[in-house]
């Protein structure tokens, strides 16, 4: 039987991840993810699961990433400035395909700026954050029960594609309390297994490559060093170099439709805002406050790979409204597909758009 | 078991420079795991960055060759959520001691239960020959032209004050008690670390009037002193030679330890 909650968002996350199997944590605290932490250190040792509290971020990334080569599904959480420091092994995990999910609830930056206060400022770094092409996957919850939801689905993904996943929210999801339901069960996806024919980076034709964890016997060699399908490095060739950057990249953004997951609503809209994350809630306010207005709204749940073809939901779209916790991250993708105006409402300082901050945006348009 | 059969021989040739002191290290260690018996698919082998980091790709079991400094927080993810995998890390004075100076410490106080080789050579070997925390004052390297500056770090001693349970240090002179020393690492709960000093005649060497790799075995020979003899020197009050190093066993305890399969 489901049950239903009254949780915070952290805590909601914490439990997704449990319910999808994750059995390693390694983490360090930052505000405002540390509940995440917390949760897990009381929760794991009940499920026959491992807590580590490691001695930094850097070193929490690479517990977790040397924990899924074993086989377990593997977690970090972690804010901004934490999230600075584990750039390098989150690209050492893109380039070793390493299932794994690292959990960012956004605070205000740049530096250590506002630890307690919401942003969704670090969308642009982790697509881009580390150094070298690559692609991942990132999902934005907008409510304590898509904290939950969305964590849960980060493991299939990170598995499926064998890709680290982000799970990027903010400080109001976090730290809001609201009724969510907790499921029976959640569908968990296996990482599909290396056939035995197969070398150990060799993919298939999705571009994914089996998976064999450690003491599995298949003694597989694996390195951050551009490699060939053994595994063993092959940094010269600058054959072996595209062929792999381009099957890592590609893995991902080839399966766009698959990984997309969106919200339409009035799709007949000719304004529409776009959204993921808290701004959505100010949103769908004010679209409950103003049903007369005819205003659409497309909220993105997997903000990486960008699912463009979901702009095209709003055939008849005269301009696209983008408010953000941030100057602007996600309306230049926005911009890059589309022919009509974006227009970016971005909001700093840690509050959340109000109704009358969209309205004020609106009204221009309607 | 044989040792050939650890060896991934279609890497072969190795990246090594001629003289280089990490194959001895190697054969060492794959001769202590002979000893104990490991298998092939419960022992995984972790590195950082460097030459000594190469080591792992040259083993034929389940290895992670890992980022610059990081190789013992990888290891520590490893053996927690698989305690009956035997870990075992390669690393080096640069990858150690310098970027990955906190997960040192930091793994030898959990007393993780793994064996960490390090390949002193005293350089940065594989970026060139740039000084180290290991490089001692007055060495030339290419970052220290006019003769190293600042002192060297003391690996078995952070080891010891950290908290690692078994903590050795030999040369790649003295294979023989080397190998004996990484054997009893291996069975040794908690963590173990067996610092071995190595000759880099490409690097450090060439720099430092040791350009022939004999005589570099050769001053590691005559500067290593046995603790034990080190120790009665400083009791009787006696002097003890400008250069010299300890080596043989410096710690073995029981203090308790993560990862230790229940």
């Amino acid at each position: 039987m489901s049950r239903t909650e009254f949780m915070q968002g952290n805590v909601a996350c914490a439990e997704g991840a449990l319910a999808a199997g994750c059995r390693f944590f390694g983490g360090y605290p930052i505000t405002p993810s540390t509940e995440i932490a917390e949760t897990m250190a009381r929760r794991l040792p009940k499920v026959g699961g491992v807590f580590i509290s490691m001695e930094d971020e850097l070193g929490s990334i690479a517990a977790v990433i040397g924990a899924a080569w074993t086989g377990a599904r593997a977690m970090t959480a972690t804010s901004g400035p934490g999230f600075s420091l584990m750039m390098e092994n989150i690209g050492y995990a893109a380039m070793t395909e390493t299932p794994c999910v690292i959990v960012n609830i956004q605070r205000g930056g740049p530096s250590t700026g506002q630890p307690t206060r919401a942003s969704q400022g670090d969308m642009l770094q982790c697509r881009f954050g580390s150094h070298g092409d690559y692609s991942t996957i990132a999902l934005s919850p907008s409510s304590v029960q898509e904290m939950f939801d969305l964590t849960a689905k980060a493991f299939n993904l990170a598995d499926r594609f064998r890709v680290p996943t982000f799970l990027m929210a903010d400080e109001i999801i976090g730290h809001m309390r609201e009724r969510m339901t907790i499921p029976d069960k959640v569908e968990i996806a296996s990482r599909p297994p290396l056939p035995e024919a197969r070398l150990p980076f060799e993919a298939g034709e999705d571009g994914v490559p089996g998976f064999a964890p450690f003491g599995s016997g298949r003694a597989i060699h694996v390195t951050g060093l551009t490699h060939d399908e053994r595994g063993y490095p092959d940094t010269t060739d600058p054959e072996a170099h595209e062929r792999l950057v381009r099957r890592l990249v590609a893995k991902v953004e080839s399966a766009r439709r698959e990984i997309a997951d969106y919200e339409v609503v009035n799709p007949d809209a000719r304004v529409v805002f776009v959204t993921y994350g808290a701004p959505s809630r100010t949103v769908q306010q004010v679209i409950h406050d103003h049903p007369d207005k005819g205003i659409g709204h497309l909220r993105l749940r997997v903000v990486w790979p960008f699912p463009e073809f979901a702009l095209a939901e709003f055939p008849d779209a005269r301009v696209f409204l983008m408010p953000e916790l941030n100057m602007g991250q996600i309306s230049r993708e926005v911009e890059r597909h589309v022919g009509q105006p974006v227009v970016p409402i971005p909001k700093l300082g840690g509050d959340l758009h109000t109704p009358a901050d969209l309205l004020r945006a609106l009204e221009a348009y309607l | 078991m044989s040792r050939a059969e650890w060896l991934r021989e279609d890497r072969l040739p190795h990246i090594y420079c001629s003289g280089c002191g990490n194959g001895t290290v190697i054969n060492c260690t794959l001769a202590a795991i002979d000893e104990v018996g490991w298998r092939r698919d419960e022992t995984v082998f972790l590195s950082g960055i460097g030459c000594s980091s190469r080591a792992p790709g040259y083993i034929n079991t389940d290895s992670l060759h890992t980022t610059h400094g990081r190789a013992l927080a990888f290891a520590t993810g490893v053996k927690l959520a698989r305690p009956d995998l035997k870990v075992v890390v390669f690393t080096g004075d640069g990858d150690l001691a310098a970027i990955g100076g906190n997960h040192f410490i930091h793994a030898c106080r959990r007393n993780v239960d793994m064996t960490v080789v390090c390949m002193n050579n005293q350089i940065y070997g594989m970026t060139g020959g740039q000084g180290s925390p290991t490089t001692p004052p007055g060495a030339i390297s290419t970052t220290t032209p006019y003769g190293a500056s600042e002192p060297a770090f003391d690996l078995a001693d952070l080891a010891i004050a950290a908290g690692a349970n078994y903590v050795a240090r030999w040369t790649s002179y003295h294979v023989t008690e080397l190998t004996k020393a990484i054997t009893t690492g291996l069975q040794t709960p908690g963590l173990a670390f067996i610092e071995v000093r190595t000759q880099c005649p490409t690097n450090y060497g060439r720099s430092n009037r040791l350009r022939e790799v004999s005589d570099m075995i050769e001053y590691l020979r005559s500067h290593a002193m046995l603790v034990q003899k080190y120790e009665r020197l400083i009791a009787e009050g006696k002097p003890i030679p400008e250069g010299t190093f300890t080596i043989g066993e410096l710690v073995r305890r029981n203090r308790p330890a993560m990862g230790v399969q229940p």
